[in-house]
């Protein structure tokens, strides 16, 4: 009885995690679509807005990590070390899990290439951190099909608030681009009216 | 073909004046066989580097505008591995006041596709590219006249032709390589400059094709030749685009140092434009004491650049003038850099008030407010130096001149009047881009 | 790497604006919202800052050179208009 109990709650620790994990990855998403050129938060410095972003994915990280890890300890289901970061060979649920570590395996690269962008130059770093838009879909798929949690209540419609704020995030990022007219381009438009050349910048 | 040094024989047509050296003399076609009669065939130095050292004693400089030792690129871009290195010749000729290059390549086009071959042979090169203006007729002359040369067997090089949008900078170096790499004609960030990396990342030789002709010339009659002209610093020819006051253009051959007055012969003149856009104006009053040269220039505050000589007629207003060319250079800006971005269309916006010029190009009356000036020189400072090329800072130089030697003119608009008794455009300002992203 | 100073890409920079933020002394924003660089050498005080603000530059324009500066090389007539 004991043991099945510690393992319910190893198994309802990664859940629980998982959630949270969720919910975090949408807002450093969110912020990351947001601010974008000389946009910002408001009431919030630059600076503090960058550090967000950064520590809410380190945050996030903490909490994978425990979501992955619990799960693994846990044996009530069967899942092997090795399915934390190689797709689609759990026994348990493997696609859907296996979901799960091809979005850790992008959040890795990721992080990690954040964490060196001084020495990767610009191009690289930023082919590589596009990859967010891969991960973060994955992850969605990954946490509403392995278990049952996300499907109905509360959680579902948590679930789905979270995809909403980022794809109205992205919504808007796109609108905006298009409305933007490319810099090059945006040379004539200034000529025409001087006070508007005192406002204009790389918005 | 065995090697070749510098022939101490003088070219077949060499008047006591020097001149013409670039330009074919009158009667002389430009085609291969009275080239081939009048210089012989290429000649080739039959290793790599070994014609820089006559080049650096013939103290060759560009002719694209900067005036770069032309044996110190050769010496950079030399030390790639064979193969490796591009030379481009540089017809793009973005710059609307200029036409020598179009001229050069229509009348002499073998000396330069000779020195191309020749700046090729020097350092080792894989790849040779002649970039021009994109006017369907020249590139198929010119294609017609690299297919002769090499049925004949005279290029050791293939010699591709790569077309240039009609833009401004589109004869900037990096913008250049960019082209040629496929990307669009906007300058890049340096360092690494092209002479390091450039297209296709490989080390590239960008000289202007008036340059290589003189290389070519060099190379067949020796530094001495070339020196016997010109000025110890600045020794040989340069060509000139001359516009008058009445309206006529024609393109030059010039001894470097020769006065300004016997080139530019124009009464009825209140201003010189020297070097082009990005150059400077020079009152009428202070053209007799100057010559062809950037050491007499300099003090003046301005510089030989492409050699652009344009008069201003005296029935015009040079803040007008001025003002429609800032507008076009703010038009031309790549749209890259922040500073360059909003900065030049700001200073054009201010010197389209200043000058009162509107939409249709003239003098629309009304009296300029004189905060306009403190802006001009806000904007001026925050742009110069902060772009990724050299075209706020030209554009700011142009500017500058244009508020001195016009000072008397801007008084008059702050007044609310125009000296000008024609407000039709005198310096050529193209129409601008067909299309926005047209930089490719 | 003696004397370091701060140069700016400013092709990639996109007027963020986090290095002035973080960098006050040596770095200021123009009306459009780009960065003025004061050309002169970082000192060894704000070396920290300045290595903090190369990293966190969203758009990676901003970087430590050595000091004296390869710049924009020779030829300080160049002129991008004329073919060169």
């Amino acid at each position: 009885m004991h043991q099945i109990m510690s393992s319910t709650a190893l198994w309802y620790a990664s859940r629980a995690t998982g959630v949270v994990s969720l919910v975090l990855l949408s807002a450093v998403m969110i912020i990351g679509i947001l601010v974008n050129r000389q946009g910002r938060l408001p009431g919030l410095p630059r600076f503090a807005v960058l550090g967000l972003h950064r520590n809410l994915s380190l945050l996030a990280v903490a909490f994978v990590a425990v979501h992955v890890l619990t799960a693994v300890a846990d044996s009530y289901v069967s899942i092997s070390l090795a399915a934390i970061v190689i797709p689609f060979v759990s026994a348990y649920e493997p696609l859907w899990l296996g979901l799960g570590a091809v979005s850790l395996d992008l959040m890795a690269a990721i992080i990690v290439t954040s964490l060196l962008r001084r020495h990767l130059g610009r191009r690289t770093w930023r082919a590589v951190h596009w990859l967010a838009y891969a991960s973060w879909p994955v992850a969605v798929v990954h946490s509403v099909f392995s278990s049952k949690d996300l499907q109905s209540g509360p959680l579902l419609y948590l679930a789905l608030a979270c995809i909403a704020a980022v794809i109205g995030a992205l919504a808007w990022r796109v609108a905006r681009a298009r409305a933007a007219i490319p810099r090059a381009g945006r040379v004539p438009g200034l000529m025409g009216d001087p006070s508007a050349l005192a406002r204009a910048g790389d918005r | 073909m065995s090697a070749m040094t510098a022939s101490s024989t003088l070219p077949e047509e060499s008047p006591a004046g020097g001149l013409p050296r670039l330009l074919p003399p009158p009667g002389r076609r430009g085609d291969l066989a009275s080239h081939l009669a009048a210089h012989g065939p290429v000649p080739y130095r039959g290793q790599a580097r070994a014609l820089i050292p006559e080049v650096r004693a013939a103290g060759l400089t560009g002719r694209g505008g900067a005036a770069f030792p032309v044996h110190r690129k050769l010496e950079t871009v030399a030390a790639a591995r064979p193969g490796r290195a591009v030379v481009v010749g540089n017809g793009a000729e973005g710059e609307p006041a200029s036409h020598k290059d179009q001229a050069l390549l229509r009348l002499a086009p073998h000396l330069v596709l000779d020195g191309l071959q020749l700046a090729a042979e020097a350092v080792g090169a894989g790849r040779a590219v002649l970039y021009v203006r994109r006017d369907v007729r020249a590139r198929a002359r010119l294609d017609d006249q690299i297919s002769q040369r090499s049925a004949r067997g005279l290029d050791r090089a293939a010699v591709e032709l790569v077309s240039a949008p009609a833009r401004f900078l589109a004869g900037e170096e990096s913008a250049l390589a960019s082209l040629v790499s496929g990307t669009a004609a906007v300058p890049r960030f340096t360092p690494p400059r092209v002479f390091e990396r450039g297209v296709d990342g490989r080390p590239t030789l960008v000289q202007n094709v008036e340059t290589l002709a003189h290389l070519a010339l060099i190379a067949r009659y020796g530094p001495d030749w070339f020196r016997s002209v010109g000025t110890p610093d600045e020794p040989g020819t340069m060509l000139c685009t001359l516009s008058r006051a009445d309206g006529s253009v024609n393109v030059a051959e010039a001894i470097i140092g020769t006065p300004l007055a016997s080139l530019l012969d124009s009464p009825g003149a209140s201003a010189v434009l020297v070097g082009g856009y990005h150059g400077a104006w020079v009152p009428a009053d202070r053209v007799p004491w100057l010559t062809l040269s950037n050491a007499a220039l300099r003090p003046a505050g301005a510089f030989t650049g492409a050699g652009v000589l344009a008069a201003l007629p005296a029935d015009r207003c040079g803040v007008v003038e001025s003002a429609r060319v800032a507008r076009y250079l703010a038009l031309e800006s790549a749209g890259q850099c922040g500073p360059c971005l909003n900065g030049l269309p700001s200073i054009a916006a201010a010197m389209g008030e200043l000058s009162g010029l509107t939409s249709e190009g003239g003098w629309g009356g009304g009296r300029a407010d004189p905060r306009v000036l403190d802006n001009l020189g806000r904007w001026a400072g925050l742009v110069e130096g902060r772009g990724a090329c050299h075209h706020p800072d030209g554009t700011v130089r142009f500017l500058r001149s244009a508020l001195q030697v016009f000072a008397d003119e801007v008084r008059q608009h702050l007044q609310g009047r125009c000296t000008a008794a024609s407000g039709a455009a005198f310096l050529p300002v193209p129409a601008g881009p067909s299309a926005e992203e047209d930089w490719s | 790497m003696n004397t370091p100073r701060l140069r700016v890409n400013p092709i990639a920079c996109s007027g963020h604006g986090l290095c002035a933020e973080l960098l006050p002394e040596l770095i200021s924003l123009d009306e459009w919202g780009y960065p003025v660089i004061a050309g002169q050498a970082v000192p060894p005080r704000l070396a920290r800052e300045a290595r903090r603000a190369v990293t966190d530059c969203p758009a990676l324009a901003l970087r430590l050179v050595p000091s004296p500066a390869p710049g924009r090389g020779p030829a300080p007539a160049g002129r991008p208009g004329a073919a060169r």
